[in-house]
């Protein structure tokens, strides 16, 4: 890739350019243009390996941001685009979260945002700041991940009905189903409520259960257990 | 994804203000903004998150109807009392969209900008899409176009600069359609209501224009006129899957009954075009009928009377025919009852 030569007249337009987006307080944003010859430096720069095309294009918008999850508040600084997961699992060092597919298709990111069910995978973290948020890592009441003694019912569960194989969908699986339970307990509909005519508090049968966890994706295919898993917490709560 | 500052906005004006900006959008659920941002597809320079602002009620019309605001969550709409027992459709074409970690964070305003799924607008590797690139042509209307329209499409050759064959993915928007909402929004100057026939566009000549909202404008709240079919309503989806799936065609059908006749209908079908589909003729024939089969079908054929097939969806036309039969036939059965069957 080559330097482009005409650069005076660019230079003056990018100039003005970069005075308009200094007035709307976007001061690292580079143009199109700019990036182009940008990255060409970088590149011939580089004979081999991959330059850093994303830091080259457009320099991070860093900022403050406070985060809290699971009851503790962390200051954190930020790139806007990082998503909630991505700061939990690489600033936060909570790793129960997951990432399977990232475009909130899978269901391993979930966690509870003011108690909701949510794809932390599709919500920006500067989304989430003044929430509170809970993750895999806040349910059991003792944090040790060595001591199962007092586990939340639906891990205990998930545990006693073998909701898992590989076990890496199981934090968003338990989250979910956590969720789903007190979705239920406050007499949220599903489509199958409406499909089985029963539009008042429904029963939380398998069919039921199944179409509530649709958002949660086992590529391991433990369903029937993480079914029963459910219907256990769900029965005892009823 | 590309750099981007980010503002919370906590009041309307502030919002707006900030939302004119060239390269801004606002951020209400993201479910589908973030995503087309991971994508490449959607590159704003500055978001504007709208999630404070208090557009989150659901209030009841002395006069009848509803006014439902832009940021009220689709599980929320869903369940609300007012909608699940007097607008049922609406609630029943919510809770067949998405998942539920998903309907917890869309919003009524964000749905209604929900963008098309066609797969050659979400991949940036292909770089013929009229959508995303104006101009570029279209990979789909040759392409693996089995999601794709039948209805409104604009078939002018894919290296044609107005040819689109997309369609809109939303279920919401298609009972709101049936329901004859209307859309409130507000710009830096002046507020107005625009009726639901009118907010989503046909592809056209500017298949990249999917709505008629100006850039400037926010949406704040959604109408629904007086309810007719609280008694009378089916939501019918079909999908390669049971749940969690995109239709390959849906069917939003509201009956008001006197006797056996009927009164009034509401219609409407999704996934076929680029905006939900509602002939007020299919409505209209149907309209001091017996609730039967003969009305349904000629229903069904006004409604698909110029539907155009291609290579992998020209099964869909025969499928919404069928389609628009069966859901109306359940919805003259009754809202719960006709399920059960």
């Amino acid at each position: 890739m080559s330097v482009p030569l005409d650069t005076e007249p660019e230079d003056e337009e990018f100039e003005q350019e970069k005075r308009q987006l200094e007035k709307n307080g976007l001061h690292f944003e580079l143009s199109r243009r700019r990036f182009m010859q940008t990255a060409g430096v970088i590149s011939a720069g580089i004979a081999v390996g991959l330059p850093n095309v994303a830091a080259a294009e457009a320099p991070s918008n860093t900022q403050a941001i406070t985060l809290k999850v699971n009851g503790q508040s962390k200051a954190l600084s930020l790139d806007t685009r990082t998503s909630l997961l991505d700061a939990l699992r690489e600033s936060m060092e909570l790793t129960g979260s997951k990432k399977g597919c990232d475009h909130g298709q899978c269901g391993a990111c979930t966690v509870l945002i003011d108690g909701r069910r949510v794809n932390s995978c599709l919500t920006l973290a500067f989304a989430a700041e003044g929430s509170e948020i809970t993750t895999i890592e806040g349910l059991a009441k003792n944090s040790d991940p060595k001591d199962a003694s007092e586990l939340h019912p639906m891990q205990a569960a998930f545990l006693e009905h073998d909701g898992y194989q590989c076990g890496y969908c199981t934090p968003g699986q338990i989250c979910s189903a956590v969720a789903a339970v007190e979705e239920h307990s406050r007499g949220a509909l599903s489509i199958v409520s409406f499909h089985t005519g029963k539009t008042e508090h429904p029963e939380i049968t398998d069919d039921e259960i199944k179409e509530r966890m649709s958002g949660n994706i086992c590529r391991c295919g433990a369903y029937p257990n993480i079914v029963a898993a459910v219907r256990a917490v769900a029965g005892a709560s009823a | 994804m590309k750099s981007f500052s980010y503002q919370r906005a906590t009041a309307p004006e502030g919002a707006i203000h900030a939302g004119a900006a060239r390269g801004a959008k606002f951020l209400a659920g993201g479910t589908n903004l973030v995503d087309l941002m991971k994508y490449g597809v959607e590159s704003p320079t500055t978001l504007v998150d709208i999630n404070h602002l208090e557009l989150k009620q659901i209030v009841a019309d002395p006069e009848g109807g509803v006014r439902i605001g832009a940021l009220v969550r689709n599980s929320d709409l869903a369940n609300h009392p007012l909608i699940k027992t007097q607008y049922p459709l609406l609630s029943q074409a919510l809770l067949s969209g998405a998942s539920p970690q998903l309907r917890n964070m869309a919003t009524t305003g964000g749905n209604l900008m929900q963008r098309t799924r066609c797969y050659y607008f979400t991949d940036i590797t292909f770089p013929a899409c009229n959508k995303r690139e104006p101009g570029s042509g279209c990979a789909a209307i040759k392409g693996y176009n089995r999601i794709h329209a039948i209805l409104g499409q604009t078939d002018k050759g894919a290296t044609n600069g107005e040819t689109c064959i997309a369609t809109n993915p939303s279920d919401m928007n298609v009972a709101m359609a049936a329901l004859g909402a209307r859309i409130e929004v507000e710009g830096p100057k002046s507020k107005r209501t625009i009726p639901f026939a009118e907010f989503h566009r046909l592809p056209g000549p500017t298949p990249w224009l999917d709505t008629t909202l100006r850039p400037d404008e926010l949406i704040v709240a959604v109408t629904l006129p007086p309810a007719r079919f609280a008694r009378n309503a089916y939501y019918l989806k079909i999908r390669d899957r049971n749940s969690y799936a995109f239709a390959l065609i849906s069917v939003a059908a509201g009956l008001e009954l006197d006797g056996g006749l009927i009164k009034s209908a509401g219609l409407a079908l999704g996934g076929v075009a680029l905006k939900p589909w509602r002939d007020t003729g299919a409505e209209k024939t149907l309209i001091g009928q017996p609730a039967g089969p003969e009305a349904f079908q000629r229903a069904a054929g006004i409604l698909l009377q110029d539907a155009k097939g291609y290579e992998h969806n020209a099964f869909k036309i025969e499928m919404a025919k069928q389609g628009v039969v069966r859901a109306l036939t359940l919805a003259s059965q009754g809202t719960t009852e006709g399920m059960q069957a």
